[in-house]
């Protein structure tokens, strides 16, 4: 299957429908330094937290993943993006402060 | 406002010919919309209409989301994609009404 894209593409970098750059991208789980589990599950549960108390939702994060800089996003793995965009959004909303973050 | 009523009935119906629009509302500033940018410009046929739910592009700014119907619509695989592509197959996606134009017959 290869790109036709007729149409100029002016998407977003985290909009990969169609692109071939990562086609064939094998994970490495013997990798030590991915962490499978603990980060991710702890990110979600955080994330399961803020939406059941109402204080932000799955488009929300959505939105704050998809501003990531493109650099940056596709240098983070996935649960990262997620903490990056929690915490952009609740600085949004003025719920933290950046020296909570340490 | 009644955000839980859909403004209008739905615009198509199954078998309408629709194009998705070539547009990039995503280069004016940061956004989140469920449009993936492979199928804007290309023409579609409506399958069925799912019902209204609340706009996600609104729904990502933590503000009160306007109902808006949502169709599974097909686009010719072979519309999209060079080689590999057979005649009759498509794909088959989630596009909401602002996302959909008539097309004349």
């Amino acid at each position: 299957m290869s790109k036709k894209y007729k149409n100029p593409i002016a998407a977003g970098h985290h909009d990969l429908g169609g692109s071939q750059d990562f086609d064939n991208a094998k994970v490495n789980l013997d990798d030590e330094s991915i962490d499978f589990e603990d980060f991710g599950a702890r990110v979600d549960a955080l994330r399961l937290v803020l939406g059941a108390k109402k204080i932000m939702s799955v488009d929300e994060l959505r939105r704050g993943v998809e501003a990531i800089p493109r650099e940056e996003y596709f240098q983070t793995q996935y649960y990262e993006r997620w903490l990056r965009s929690m915490i952009y959004i609740l600085l949004e909303k003025g719920l933290i402060e950046a020296k909570d973050i340490a | 406002m009644n955000l839980q009523v859909p403004v209008t009935a739905p615009l198509f119906k199954p078998g309408d010919m629709v194009r998705i629009p070539l547009v990039w509302p995503e280069q004016k500033g940061p956004c989140h919309i469920r449009t993936p940018a492979y199928i804007r410009g290309h023409s579609a046929q409506i399958i069925c209409h799912f019902g209204a739910f609340p706009n996600p592009e609104e729904l990502a700014f933590g503000k009160p989301a306007q109902l808006i119907h949502l169709y599974h619509v097909a686009v010719s695989l072979s519309d999209l994609w060079d080689d590999d592509a057979k005649q009759d197959a498509s794909l088959l996606i989630e596009i909401y009404e602002h996302w959909l134009e008539k097309l004349s017959p």
